[in-house]
């Protein structure tokens, strides 16, 4: 066994020996997720219109369920869940795992990922968007019978979607050995809108909106009538940053003498907002790691127990903090 | 000590910054948060809608940057349930729609049953078509939702007679993990119709510096990441929050998880400091012995 090999075991083993660890000291077993069974009767006089769904409890309220009726079969321990709980956590761990170094864990967590993604695109797209959409424009009463009995009885036909409908098989004609050209038009007809759109859009909300923002008085005054010192800053600074980052891109001129200066006074500018950026982005990325580890700690370990779902938390439980 | 630091194993750093975030979060650790005003603009657009009014809740994220975004929808279906406000969800996000039902069930199921679905709030669900979506739901919504979330016709919603499109709404509210979400709103619905849209929204931290251009005319509130989320969160809570008798919050932690993982953010971003200073210190101190030699 290599060096690698021998880290990667003992951190295995410190790790299983810790959660083994946590079991223990635990009144039952941790990473449990409970349920709440809601009836739902959609139709009084139909028997198969009625079905039970579960929702989401806590250990809380399942415990004061059974203490008030040992026999309540409203809250429930669901071990689907909890299987969900555990893989969840392990998922975590072995992502996370990566940053010691690549490795068979994390390789098999990203697959999963990818895969399950890629699948749940298709499936929502399918019944979200194709069904609905499509199928039930071109032929709403069978999409009615087979899939949809909610979709409107006035719904009528429209004859026009087949156009979509045979641009979508153009599209798909890419996945055939021959004729692959075919899915060329609908990309082509998909680029020109979405550039006609974009081109239209981005002249209206940003470069005209932006250039009506930019115009901004330089002497603010408050509710009072009194000049507003920190507002009229505010807008200087603004102008003179859009003036100087303008300058900035201004290649006509040699970045010489006046305009040298107002060029780097716009490099300044744009330092501090990749700086502003940058700052937002750690927060960001630190937010995200924060909730996996909440996640860790609160609904798999029992350490914590932030929104009090349960009976017990170690950290409260020992008396630590 | 340079030439140790400056070989430092960068998987050191990753342990600080891990227990950094770990150490708070097991300890709990809180701080008081002061609204800043974008916080304030975010949360006065509400609160000048009467009981009744419409207001869309746009939820454009997934799981990944539910740690960002969860709290601030929390607490904005929160705002919305107490001040009766007639809610419409609908995601440009596959995975939205699960976000959508998830705080339905947070919230509204757990501390507001009296709600019904279909009076007071209805799940439009997930469609596809980005921003696509946008410009079919400004002027014609049953183009392209032909049912709700649940599969029940749009037509016989009581809460969707009368709507035709997002311009009946008094106030949308828009939650964005990227593309597409506020920028493709801010586009693509305000400014077409800046008299009869008004957005406010909340945002990734990576996302932020990209709105600001658009406040206050295109977009006049914006909670930016978790920061916004725990300013707002304070707002909300100081207003309606419960109380026991001695005056403390008297609330589940699940409308102060944006003040929670504010500790956690508060230790990173000091290590994320000093982790900067430290790095400069070595490139000058190298940069100053390189030219000495």
């Amino acid at each position: 066994m290599n060096k690698s090999n021998r880290l990667w075991v003992i951190l295995f083993i410190i790790g299983a020996v810790l959660v083994a660890g946590r079991m223990l000291i635990s009144q039952s077993l941790i990473g449990k997720a409970y349920v709440q069974a809601v009836p739902v009767n959609a139709d009084e006089e139909n028997e198969d219109h009625k079905w039970t769904l579960y929702e989401q409890s806590s250990q809380t309220k399942f415990n004061e369920a059974v203490l008030e009726d040992p026999n309540q079969t409203k809250y429930l321990f669901s071990f689907s869940r909890t299987i969900g709980v555990w893989i969840a956590a392990l998922l975590t761990i072995f992502v996370l795992s990566f940053l010691i170094r690549d490795n068979p864990l994390y390789k098999f967590a990203e697959s999963i990922f990818i895969g399950i993604s890629a699948a749940y695109w298709m499936v929502v797209g399918f019944w979200s968007t194709v069904v609905p959409n499509l199928f039930g424009k071109l032929s709403p009463d069978m999409v009615r019978d087979w899939a949809m009995p909610g979709l409107g009885i006035d719904e009528r036909v429209e004859l026009m979607y087949i156009v979509p409908l045979v641009l979508g098989l153009m599209l798909l004609w890419i996945l055939s050995p021959k004729g692959g050209w075919i899915s060329r038009w609908p990309t082509a007809f998909i680029i020109g809108v979405f550039c006609g759109l974009r081109l239209i859009t981005f002249i209206h909300a940003d470069f005209l909106s932006q250039i009506r923002n930019g115009i901004a008085p330089l002497w603010m005054v408050d509710s009072s009538g009194s000049f507003d010192f920190w507002e009229s800053l505010r807008n200087v600074f603004l102008i003179i940053g859009v003036l100087s980052c303008l300058v900035y891109f201004f290649f006509s001129f040699e970045h010489k003498g006046i305009i040298g200066k107002t060029a780097k006074l716009g490099i300044w500018f744009m330092m501090i907002t990749f700086g502003a950026a940058f700052g937002y982005t750690v927060m960001g990325r630190i937010a995200l790691l924060a909730i996996r580890l909440e996640f860790l700690f609160d609904d798999w370990l029992w350490l914590i127990d932030p929104t009090g779902k349960r009976l017990e938390a170690v950290i409260s439980m020992l008396g630590l903090f | 000590m340079i030439e140790f630091l400056k070989n430092l194993d960068r998987r050191w750093i990753f342990l600080l910054m891990l227990l950094s975030v770990a150490i708070p979060i097991l300890l709990q650790t809180q701080f008081e948060e002061t609204p800043s005003k974008l916080s304030i603009a975010v949360f006065d657009q509400l609160e000048k809608l009467e009981e009744g009014d419409k207001i869309l809740l746009a939820f454009d994220f997934d799981p990944g940057s539910e740690g960002e975004l969860g709290p601030m929808a929390t607490t904005f279906v929160r705002h919305c349930c107490e001040k009766k406000l007639k809610m419409y969800f609908m995601a440009l996000w596959p995975v939205g729609e699960q976000m959508i039902v998830d705080n339905i069930a947070r919230v509204i199921k757990a501390d507001f049953p009296e709600l019904v679905y279909g009076t007071d709030y209805m799940n439009l669900g997930f469609k596809a078509g980005n921003e696509g979506v946008i410009k079919v739901v400004l002027t014609d919504m049953r183009q392209l939702y032909t049912t709700d979330a649940e599969g029940t016709a749009i037509d016989e919603i009581p809460m969707m007679q009368g709507v035709d499109n997002i311009k009946a709404m008094d106030l949308m509210i828009n939650i964005s993990a990227g593309y597409p979400g506020t920028k493709e709103w801010v586009q693509y619905a305000v400014t077409r119709y800046p008299d009869k849209i008004t957005l406010v929204a909340g945002c990734t931290g990576v996302q932020a510096p990209l709105l600001y251009p658009y406040i206050p005319q295109q977009l006049p509130g914006l909670l930016a990441a978790i920061k916004g989320a725990a300013e707002y969160e304070k707002l909300v809570m100081d207003k309606y929050g419960k109380r026991d008798a001695d005056g403390n919050m008297d609330e589940e932690g699940k409308y102060f998880e944006g003040r929670r993982r504010m500790g956690p953010q508060l230790v990173a971003h000091v290590l994320m400091v000093l982790l900067i200073v430290v790095g400069n210190l070595i490139f000058f101190a190298e940069r100053r012995r390189e030219k000495r030699q």
